[in-house]
């Protein structure tokens, strides 16, 4: 029983992971329908910001507080919220009357782009490095479960994010106006919405949300390098496909669900060797039933 | 207070708009009336900057707003009820119509429209909560040109809102236009293939065919034409 609920808990930080970087997908999906490949570097790249910002960080506030570990996560959810809107302004836009495959293609080639650039000697290189210890390392023992700081951090801000999220979505001029951009880009324009800003705006917001997730991750699984937001960014996709994609609930559902059951899995002797193929292939049975996602609508394609 | 010369559309290999002029003057209603695939919708769109035309002017109050994104257009005091409505089916009645406000930042201006669009479409007041998706196509009718009013325009554009509604709304919708003029005193070009409702209400009329203007009249000589008679209004 503690077992289990050590899985548990161990699943939901995992995926909480996921849901942040799957929430971004589908956010852009839902104002371009378009899947945006670079996503997964994107998270990469927050946690690198991360690691070159605890140094100057703590310069200013001490090391390993928490004070200082939500600084530099909040710095680099804004560094990475501007770079997501110069990629979308660079690679993107200048595509936005071709079709869908060729913006698709570009996605793929930024992403290797990235990936590729970051692995240079005189960028990150490319061996793994480790991640400093941002907040102060603790961990809890009750009743046989072990919890870390990490994983409590994890945790809480993910919910506060969604929090923040969903007021910002349902509350705000913008946030409305990027509903109302997903349902209808040329009817949102007669109402005097410049498209693009609201699109930048996705970018951004997508983005930072996948920085907090790579610093999350980064804090939890203490080594990063270049190519770490290609499985997880792999996953996170698939996440916000499983919960529906274009849905901000169903982004935040897929990634919990499969961090728990990649967890489960896993944890599970004899075939945690197995545990991707085991969770994919679950998802792969979940969408053969219910092929919109789990809160997806079903919806015809816009033509 | 509206000019176009000349205007002409076309999408790829297709001329939807073959050099069209018209002219709305202030406090009228005016009609455009035409076959399916004639032209209409293609030229509120270019009107309203939702798409690019290739040449030709368009001028509103004087000041050229020929290929001028859709956002600075409606900035302006032009607002377009689209044809097939359009209205936001996953926010709200209230959301959409805050979205028709959306330039707007005088909250208490913004408060008297919106009593004003309750006050002619009774029915919205009584959904507001309600997702628009789930609306009646007559009331997601009114709910589009409520949402349209918001902006507070000086010049309404209508894209056949007598589409697909029932007979009897259709009436009242056809009302509610003239309300919103006389008493808004908005001018209006209104797109109709309901050629008979569209030139009793209206002052002036022109008739598209194929990307042209063939005939414009006053309405009421249209009405009695016997080119517009066979063609548009059933004999
Ligand atoms: N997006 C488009 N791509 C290609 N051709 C188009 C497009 N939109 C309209 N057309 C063509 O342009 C012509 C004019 O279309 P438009 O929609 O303006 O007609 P309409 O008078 O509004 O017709 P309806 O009464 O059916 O709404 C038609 O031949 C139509 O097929
Ligand atoms: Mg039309």
């Amino acid at each position: 029983m503690t077992d289990l609920l050590q899985q548990l808990i161990n699943g939901l930080a995992l995926g909480s992971i996921y849901a942040l970087i799957a929430l971004g997908y589908t956010m852009v999906y839902g104002v371009l329908r378009f899947i945006n490949f670079a996503h997964g570097d994107v998270f990469m790249l927050g946690a690198f910001a991360g690691y070159y910002l605890a140094e100057p960080v703590a310069k200013v506030i001490p090391p390993q507080t928490y004070l200082g570990g939500i600084v530099v996560l909040l710095l680099a959810m804004l560094i990475c919220a501007l770079l997501g809107v110069v990629i979308e302004f660079l690679a993107y836009r200048p595509l936005r009357k071709r079709p869908k495959l060729t913006v698709l293609i570009t996605a793929i080639g930024v992403s290797l782009f990235i990936e590729y650039t970051c692995q240079h000697e005189k960028v990150f290189g490319a061996s793994p490095r480790k991640f400093p210890d941002l907040i102060p390392n603790t961990t809890w023992e009750l009743g046989g479960l072990v919890v870390g700081s990490a994983q409590v951090i994890v945790l809480v801000t993910t919910i506060l994010l969604m929090i923040a999220l969903t007021l910002i979505v349902q509350r705000t001029k913008i946030g409305t106006a990027m509903r109302a951009v997903a349902f209808n880009p040329q009817a949102a324009a007669l109402m005097g919405v410049n498209v693009n800003h609201v699109i930048s705006f996705t970018f951004g917001l997508g983005s930072a949300l996948a920085a907090a997730g790579g610093i999350l991750f980064a804090m939890n699984y203490a080594s990063i390098d270049p190519l770490m937001g290609v499985q997880t960014g792999l996953k996170a996709f698939v996440a916000a496909v499983l919960g529906g994609i274009g849905n901000l609930p169903g982004a935040a559902l897929g990634g919990l669900l499969l961090g728990v059951v990649e967890t489960f899995a896993g944890g599970m002797k004899g075939i945690s060797n197995y545990r991707d193929a085991i969770a994919f292939g679950i998802l792969i049975l979940i969408l053969m039933f219910k092929p919109s996602g789990l809160l997806g609508k079903q919806q015809t394609e816009k033509v | 207070m509206l000019e176009i010369k000349d205007l002409k559309v076309s999408y790829g290999a297709i001329n939807a708009l073959r050099g069209i002029s018209l002219t709305v003057n202030k406090g009228e209603i005016v009609t455009l009336i035409g076959a399916n695939g004639a032209g209409k919708s293609t030229t509120l769109r270019a009107i309203s900057g939702l798409i690019k035309a290739e040449s030709g002017s368009v001028t509103y109050e004087g000041k050229s707003i020929f290929n001028q994104p859709a956002h600075k257009i409606v900035s302006q005091g032009l607002s377009q009820v689209p044809e097939g409505r359009m209205v936001f089916a996953n926010l709200t009645v209230l959301e959409n119509l805050k979205m028709g406000a959306y330039l707007r930042n005088d909250k208490a201006a913004i408060a008297q429209e919106m009593d004003y669009v309750f006050n002619i479409f009774p029915r919205l007041k009584e959904r507001v909560k309600q997702q628009a998706g789930t609306l009646s196509g007559g009331e997601q009718q009114m709910l589009a040109i409520g949402r349209a009013l918001m902006s507070k325009p000086r010049f309404l554009m209508l894209d056949e809102p007598s589409l697909g509604i029932a007979p009897l709304l259709v009436k009242t919708i056809f009302e509610k236009i003239v309300e919103i003029n006389r008493q808004q005193g908005i001018t209006i070009l209104l797109v109709e293939q309901n050629a008979n409702r569209a030139l009793e209400i209206s002052q002036r009329g022109y008739v598209l065919e194929s990307g042209a203007i063939i005939l414009q009249d006053d309405s009421a000589k249209l009405r009695v034409n016997d080119q517009v008679r066979k063609a548009y209004l059933g004999g």
